[in-house]
C-alpha cells in the first residue's frame, strides 16, 4: 500500500502534474498516481523520471495507476 | 538525442506552414487556428466582415487527422464535465486577444519565422500571460475533472468536420465566400486537406502546444514540447527562405496582415497566454482535445468561433491599420474577466482547504 494516493481523473494539463508535484513534495516518494487519459500518463511518468524516481504502472478499465517509488 | 522526435514534429509542422503559404495562403498564415476559426465564422455568416469568410480544410484536417488517430491508438475517450461554461468564456476572450494580436500562438512563431518582429512583442506578452496562468495554478486552480460520456457525445466536432468539408466542396448559396482580402488567398483545397490532416496527426500523437511548451518549461522546468516549437520556429524559418524568399523581412513595419501597436500587441497575447493557460491548452490543442472526444475542449471551440463572430460584429478585431478602440476595450475586459474568474475559483479552493485542511486529491492510505 502506498503512502498517499492522488486521483487525478479527468483532470486538464498539467494538474495531474502538479499534484503528483504536491505529493512528492508532502510524501518524499512511494505514491500512487490515477488517471485516465493517456497524455496524464505520459506527463506524470516524464516528470517522475526527470526527477530520478521510479515509475511503475499498472493499466484497468481504460485507467491508469502510476506507482512512484525512489 | 532524446529530443529529436518532438523537434522533428515540430519541424514538419513548420515546413507545412511555409509551404501553404506557396501554394496559396495568406504570407506568415500558412497556419492560424485563430485566423482560421474566423474565416470559418464568417463563411457561416456569423460574422459579416467580406475579406475573411472561407472555410478552412486546414482546421477540418486538424479534426478529422487527430480523430482518426485517436481511434487507431484507441485515445478516442468521450469525456467531459469540467467547468464547460467557464471554458467557452475563457475560448471566447482567448479569440478576443487573438484576433487584437492578429494571430494564434501558432502564428506568432510563424510570422516571428518570417521576420515580423511585432511578433516578438507578442511572444514577451503571451509568455507573460502564462506566467500569470502559472501563478494560479500553483496557487490550485482548477477547473475541475471531467467524466466519462456516452461514445456519441465524441462524435459530434467529427461530424461538425464533416459538415464543414461538404459545405466547403458544394459552395451553396447560403455560405459565404471571399472575393478579395486573406479570405481569397487560399492553397488548393485538397492540399490544405491534406496539410491539416497530417498536423491533426502530429499534434495529436506529439501532444505539441504552444502554451504547453512554455508552461512546462516554465513550471517544471521541463523543456519537451519547446523543443518541439523549436522545431517549428527553425524549421518554419529556413523553409520561408527557400519556398518564399521575397516575402521574408525583418522588422516592425509593413509587414503582412499585422500592426505595429506594441501595448496591443503585448496585451493581446497576455489574455491568449493566461486564457489558454488556464484551459490547459492554446488553441491547436483545444481542437486536437475536441477530435479525441472531449467535450469541454468543444465546448471551447465554439467559444473561440463565438470570439471570432463577435469580434468582427462589434469592431474589435485589428486590422493592418491597427487596433480599433473597441479591440482595445474588449482586451481590457477580458483581461479583468478571465482574472476575476481565476481568483474566485482560487479563493473559493482555499477557503474549502482551511475547512478540511488536506490537498486536494491526496489521501492519505
Amino acid at each position: 500500500m502506498a503512502k498517499a494516493t492522488v486521483d487525478a481523473r479527468g483532470r486538464s494539463c498539467p494538474e495531474p502534474v502538479v499534484m503528483t508535484k504536491n505529493a512528492l513534495d508532502t510524501y518524499k516518494d512511494d505514491v500512487e498516481i490515477i488517471v485516465d487519459a493517456e497524455v496524464a500518463k505520459e506527463n506524470v511518468k516524464r516528470f517522475a523520471e526527470n526527477r530520478g524516481f521510479k515509475v511503475k504502472i499498472s493499466e484497468k478499465d481504460d485507467e491508469y495507476i502510476l506507482h512512484i517509488t525512489k | 538525442m532524446k529530443k529529436a522526435p518532438i523537434f522533428i514534429a515540430g519541424g514538419v509542422i513548420g515546413l507545412l506552414a511555409a509551404l501553404l503559404v506557396k501554394f496559396g495562403n495568406p504570407v506568415n498564415m500558412g497556419i492560424c487556428v485563430a485566423c482560421f476559426y474566423r474565416d470559418i465564422a464568417g463563411a457561416l455568416g456569423l460574422h459579416r466582415a467580406e475579406v475573411v469568410q472561407y472555410i478552412r480544410p486546414e482546421i477540418i484536417g486538424f479534426i478529422l487527422g487527430a480523430f482518426i488517430l485517436a481511434l487507431a491508438k484507441k485515445e478516442f475517450r468521450p469525456r467531459g464535465g469540467s467547468s464547460p461554461l467557464i471554458r467557452f468564456v475563457l475560448g471566447f476572450f482567448v479569440m478576443i486577444g487573438a484576433l487584437v494580436f492578429l494571430g494564434c500562438p501558432l502564428r506568432m512563431i510563424l510570422r516571428l519565422a518570417n521576420g515580423d518582429l511585432n511578433a516578438l512583442v507578442g511572444l514577451v506578452g503571451f509568455v507573460f500571460g502564462i506566467f500569470i496562468g502559472i501563478q494560479f495554478i500553483k496557487k490550485g486552480f482548477s477547473l475541475g475533472r471531467s467524466y466519462k460520456q456516452a461514445t456519441v457525445n465524441g462524435y459530434v466536432m467529427p461530424a461538425f468536420a464533416i459538415i464543414l468539408l461538404i459545405l466547403l466542396l458544394a459552395q451553396p448559396a447560403f455560405i459565404f465566400f471571399s472575393q478579395e482580402g486573406p479570405g481569397a488567398t487560399h492553397a488548393p483545397i485538397l492540399l490544405s486537406l491534406i496539410a491539416g490532416l497530417i498536423v491533426g496527426a502530429i499534434v495529436q500523437r506529439t501532444r505539441l502546444c504552444t502554451v504547453g511548451g512554455f508552461r512546462d518549461a516554465i513550471l517544471i522546468k521541463d523543456f519537451h514540447l519547446l523543443t518541439g516549437l523549436a522545431g517549428i520556429f527553425v524549421v518554419a524559418l529556413i523553409s520561408n527562405l527557400i519556398f518564399n524568399p521575397a516575402a521574408f523581412k525583418i522588422g516592425f513595419v509593413d509587414q503582412p496582415i499585422a500592426h505595429t501597436e506594441f501595448l496591443w500587441n503585448f496585451l493581446g497575447m497576455t489574455l491568449v497566454g493566461l486564457g489558454s493557460c488556464l484551459l490547459g491548452g492554446c488553441p491547436l490543442r483545444q481542437t486536437i482535445l475536441a477530435a479525441e472526444g472531449d467535450t469541454d475542449a468543444a465546448v471551447t471551440v465554439f467559444g473561440l468561433i463565438t470570439g471570432a463572430a463577435f469580434a468582427h460584429n462589434f469592431g474589435i478585431a485589428a486590422s493592418a491599420k491597427g487596433v480599433p478602440v473597441n479591440g482595445q476595450i474588449a482586451v481590457l475586459i477580458g483581461l479583468v474577466v478571465v482574472l476575476a474568474i481565476a481568483s474566485f475559483i482560487v479563493w473559493q479552493k482555499q477557503q474549502a482547504q482551511v475547512k478540511t485542511n488536506v490537498k486536494e486529491g491526496v489521501q492519505v492510505g
